[in-house]
C-alpha cells in the first residue's frame, strides 16, 4: 500500500506555511527511493520525463494488477526528486485501477506552485500523465 | 579593510576584470565583511542541499519576478528583498548559481537593472565550487536585515522589449537558444518543458550561437581570444555594435549578455527578456524558419 493518500498529502502541504512546504519538499527529496540494480544496469528500460527541466527517467512495473514506479533523477535535481518522491508516495502499491483514478489535477492542489513557481509545477503534472500511460500499457 | 580585485591573470584579459571572482579568491574572502554571497538556481531547493558558507539564497522566480506581472519586481520591492538579506547598496555582491550561472547571470542583469554597484560572479558557479571539493554547508547565515535604498529600475539601457526589437532591425542580434528552438524544429530546449509560443522559428537576421559557446569545460568562461573567435570571428559582431541578445525567457541570453558586455566590452548590448516566449506569439511580427539567419525587415521606429 502507498505510504500517503492524495487526500492526508494535500492536507499536509497546504497545512504548513510557504517556506516548510519546501522544507517538506526537500524532505521527500531526501527518501526516494534508490533505482533497484535490474533497472540502474538498463537504463535503455526508464523512459525520460520530458516536461521536467533536469533529467529524471521513470518506469513503470504492474504485477498482478499492482503498480510499482521507479525513478531516477541526480541529487542535483532536489525539486524534480521530490516531486518523484511525491508521486511514489501516494501511487506505488495501488492497483491499476486506483492509479488511473488519481486526480490529474493533483500536482495543483498540494500549494507548491506559490513556493516554487508555476512553471517547476509542470514536471510533475509531465511526471503523474507518463505514469498513467505506462500503467494503461501494461495492465 | 578594502576588498582586493582578483589578479587571475585570465580575467585581467577581460574588459572589465573586476566583475568575475574565482572560486579561490571566494575561498580566500568569504569572511570578508563587504560581501554577501547570493546563491541563484535553476533548481528552487538546490540551495537547502548544502551551499557555500554565508551564501543567502535569491530565487529568480519566486523572489525577482512580480507574481502577477510578467515583470520584474517594483523598486520597493527590490530593496525589501535586498534588506532582508543583509546587502547594502555599498556592498559587493557575488553571485553563483547552477547550470554555468545561468540563473546567478540573470540574477546580476537584474541587480543591474537597479544600478547595483558592485555585483561579481563566481566564476565557473556552484559545480566548480563543488568540484574542487570546496566546503558548502546546509546552515543558512543568521541575516541582521540592512537598509537599502528604493531606487527606480532602469529598463532603458540593459533590456529591450519588443518594440525595441522592431527598431532594432539592421543591427546585429544574437539568438543563444539551441540550434533545434532557432530552426523552428521545436519550441523549448530538447528535454525542456515547454513555456508556451503559438510558432517556431526565430527573429529574422538573428545570428545563432547557442549561450554555451562561452563556456569551457569546468563551466567557467572562456578566455578573452576564444570569445573574440565566437562572437567577433563567428557571429561577425564589430566593435561598437548595438547588440540584442535574447533566448525562451531571458535567462540564457543574461549569460551571453554578460560575456558580451563585460567580458568583450561591448557598451550597447540589451538583453531582450520577453525572448521567443514573446515574440514567437506576438500577432503579426516577422518570424524566420530554418538554419539560416534570414533578412531584416526594415526597421520599424
Amino acid at each position: 500500500m502507498p505510504t500517503e493518500s492524495v487526500s492526508t498529502l494535500i492536507r499536509d502541504f497546504n497545512d504548513l506555511e510557504i517556506q516548510d512546504r519546501l522544507s517538506l519538499l526537500l524532505e521527500f527529496s531526501e527518501n526516494l527511493p534508490e533505482l533497484p540494480k535490474r533497472y540502474q544496469d538498463h537504463p535503455d528500460l526508464l523512459e525520460r520525463v520530458e516536461e521536467c527541466q533536469s533529467p529524471i527517467y521513470l518506469f513503470v512495473e504492474v504485477n498482478e494488477q499492482k503498480v510499482n514506479l521507479f525513478f531516477s533523477a541526480p541529487p542535483e535535481a532536489p525539486t524534480t526528486r521530490g516531486f518523484a518522491s511525491i508521486l511514489h508516495s501516494v501511487i506505488d502499491g495501488l492497483s491499476v485501477k486506483e492509479t488511473l483514478a488519481v486526480d490529474d489535477d493533483f500536482p495543483a492542489k498540494i500549494g507548491l506552485a506559490d513556493a516554487v513557481s508555476p512553471l517547476r509545477m509542470r514536471g510533475m503534472r509531465g511526471m503523474l500523465a507518463r505514469i498513467k500511460r505506462q500503467v494503461s500499457e501494461k495492465s | 579593510m578594502t576588498l582586493k580585485l582578483d589578479s587571475n591573470p585570465k580575467f585581467t584579459e577581460y574588459a572589465n576584470p573586476d566583475v568575475l571572482v574565482s572560486t579561490q579568491w571566494l575561498a580566500e574572502n568569504l569572511n570578508h565583511d563587504s560581501i554577501v554571497i547570493v546563491e541563484s538556481d535553476e533548481d528552487v531547493l538546490l540551495y537547502e542541499v548544502g551551499h557555500i558558507p554565508g551564501a543567502v539564497k535569491i530565487d529568480w522566480h519566486t523572489d525577482l519576478n512580480d507574481p502577477v506581472t510578467r515583470d520584474y519586481v517594483s523598486a520597493e520591492q527590490f530593496a525589501r528583498l535586498l534588506s532582508s538579506k543583509g546587502i547594502s547598496r555599498d556592498t559587493t555582491v557575488i553571485i553563483y548559481g547552477d547550470k554555468s550561472n545561468w540563473w546567478a547571470s540573470y540574477a546580476l542583469w537584474v541587480f543591474k537593472l537597479f544600478g547595483h554597484p558592485d555585483v561579481r560572479l563566481l566564476d565557473g558557479g556552484r559545480d566548480k565550487w563543488i568540484a574542487e571539493g570546496r566546503e558548502i554547508t546546509k546552515e543558512k547565515p543568521s541575516v541582521s536585515p540592512s537598509e537599502y535604498p528604493v531606487v527606480t529600475r532602469d529598463d532603458s539601457t540593459l533590456r529591450a522589449f519588443r518594440d525595441d526589437v522592431l527598431a532594432h532591425f539592421g543591427n546585429p542580434m544574437i539568438d543563444v537558444r539551441s540550434p533545434e528552438e532557432y530552426s523552428g524544429e521545436r519550441l523549448h530546449m530538447p528535454a525542456y518543458p515547454d513555456e508556451g509560443a503559438a510558432r517556431g522559428g526565430h527573429i529574422p537576421s538573428a545570428a545563432s550561437v547557442p549561450w554555451g559557446k562561452a563556456v569551457a569545460e569546468d563551466g567557467s568562461f572562456k578566455s578573452r581570444a576564444e570569445l573574440e573567435k565566437v562572437y567577433l570571428e563567428g557571429a561577425g559582431l564589430k566593435t561598437g555594435d548595438n547588440v540584442i541578445a535574447y533566448c525562451r525567457i531571458g535567462e540564457r541570453s543574461s549569460h551571453t549578455w554578460f560575456a558580451l558586455n563585460y567580458l568583450l566590452g561591448f557598451e550597447n548590448v540589451r538583453n531582450y527578456d520577453g525572448s521567443w516566449t514573446e515574440w514567437g506569439s506576438l500577432v503579426g511580427v516577422p518570424i524566420a524558419k530554418g538554419s539560416e539567419p534570414g533578412i531584416a525587415p526594415a526597421p520599424k521606429r
